[in-house]
């Protein structure tokens, strides 16, 4: 038998102004299932007031054994961050 | 400097070393994932399997106010169960095949759920008892090495509390009405006292897997320690219901700063186990009766949904 639910990833937005956030996963048939058991899985507390339903084999993944080529290079750029800069204590609002 | 190439059993041992967490993506040695799926599904079973002796009880909750908190304690108990089989589908195993193991009996799950629920005290026994011993277990693991677990853990943590404030809350009740609702309540202490202090597992010389769950800090703590603490914080908490702990051998001991207490009947605990107990077989009945009578609602659902994928592709071509 091949005919479990898919599963799909759950994105909640706690209020507007935030955005949403992904808060776990879970199976449904289809789109409309995902969010209403969305609804009662993550939301029974007031946790959001918007949901965002993705089915999880539709996320595109960075490979972690990757890591090394994709992030370390950003870690000797020190340069990009303000504190790098050296200014006299006197200069204010900078 | 040190010229050595570290294998990637060392290379993740050092992860771990570092507090790093896990992700499901990551490389992990094949123990460690087998230790999770494991783990991680035997709790999610307790969590799911939970949901039976709880249930008993409510249709005969005695107010509106009781019913509704149970209502929701069992309901969130079900979103636990779901939350935990999510962590473990991370590590490569499906839903149907957890669904399997714990149908056919082959997967454990807490052994607590095999006593019987057999009055309403234990409805306040199993909230303040229960969910006491299993909160201290999984505030624990909120800080265990795989993300997808240890977030599971932050979430139930979060709303597992007020579960055990309402049992609390029925035993307060029972201990301040009747001389006969104060003999219930002090019943059920003694019925779910010695399976509660069992929740923790073996004694730790007994424990063969401790050992390798504290280096890869999938356990922070070891089983008698989390008993210790849970007799600690528990010996006032019955004091103050003026009920009696089942333990002629409980007692403060200055010099250790901790409660001494009895030994544990370990026949017992792996006689229940090994499927032994009283609500054993009646648990995996009622488990593969809502599997069963739940199958056309899954194959209704899945059908109707592939239907409608179709006539949506045949709009769109």
């Amino acid at each position: 038998m091949n005919n479990e639910w898919p599963i799909w990833e759950i994105f909640i937005r706690s209020k507007n102004g935030l955005e949403h956030r992904h808060c776990g996963s879970l199976h449904a048939a289809d789109a409309e299932m995902a969010i209403q058991n969305a609804r009662d899985v993550y939301t029974r507390r007031q946790e959001g007031v918007s949901i965002w339903v993705v089915e999880s084999k539709e996320i595109t993944a960075s490979n972690p054994s990757k890591n090394g080529e994709m992030f370390e290079p950003a870690a000797d750029k020190v340069y990009r961050h303000p504190t790098f800069y050296d200014l006299p204590d006197e200069i204010k609002h900078m | 400097m040190e010229n050595k190439t570290l294998s990637l059993d060392e290379q993740f041992q050092k992860r771990i070393d570092n507090g790093e967490n896990i992700e499901a993506k990551d490389w992990m040695p094949e123990k460690y994932r087998k230790t999770h799926i494991r783990q991680i599904s035997q709790h999610a079973h307790s969590e799911v399997v939970g949901m039976l002796p709880e249930g008993n009880w409510i249709s005969r909750a005695p107010s509106l106010r009781r019913k509704v908190a149970l209502l929701a304690k069992v309901q969130d108990e079900a979103g636990h169960g779901l939350y935990l089989y999510s962590a473990a589908e991370t590590l490569g195993i499906t839903r149907d095949q957890l669904m399997e193991q714990l149908n056919s009996g082959r997967a454990k799950y807490s052994s607590i759920f095999n006593y019987p629920t057999v009055s309403w005290a234990d409805m306040g026994a199993v909230g303040w008892l229960v969910d006491g011993a299993a909160i201290i277990n999984q505030v624990m693991l909120t800080k265990t090495s795989y993300g997808p677990y240890a977030r599971a853990m932050v979430r139930i943590c979060k709303e597992e509390s007020f579960h055990q404030r309402q049992g609390y809350e029925i035993m307060l009740s029972l201990c301040n009405g009747t001389e006969a609702q104060k003999a219930m309540a002090q019943d059920a202490l003694n019925r779910w006292w010695w399976p509660s202090m069992m929740m923790f597992g073996p004694r730790d010389e007994d424990s063969p897997n401790t050992e390798q769950s504290m280096k890869w800090k999938i356990k922070k703590k070891t089983n008698d320690e989390l008993r210790q603490q849970f007799v600690d914080q528990t010996v006032p908490q019955a004091e103050i219901l003026g009920l009696t702990i089942p333990d002629k051998d409980l007692k403060w001991n200055d010099e250790r700063g901790h409660y001494d207490f009895g030994i544990l009947d370990w026949e017992e605990f792996w006689n229940v186990v090994k499927g032994n107990g009283l609500m054993n077989e009646k648990r995996l009945k009622d488990r593969n009766a809502a599997w069963d009578e739940g199958a056309w609602v899954r194959e209704a659902a899945y059908t109707y949904a592939s239907k409608q994928a179709e006539k949506r592709a045949k709009k769109t071509a």
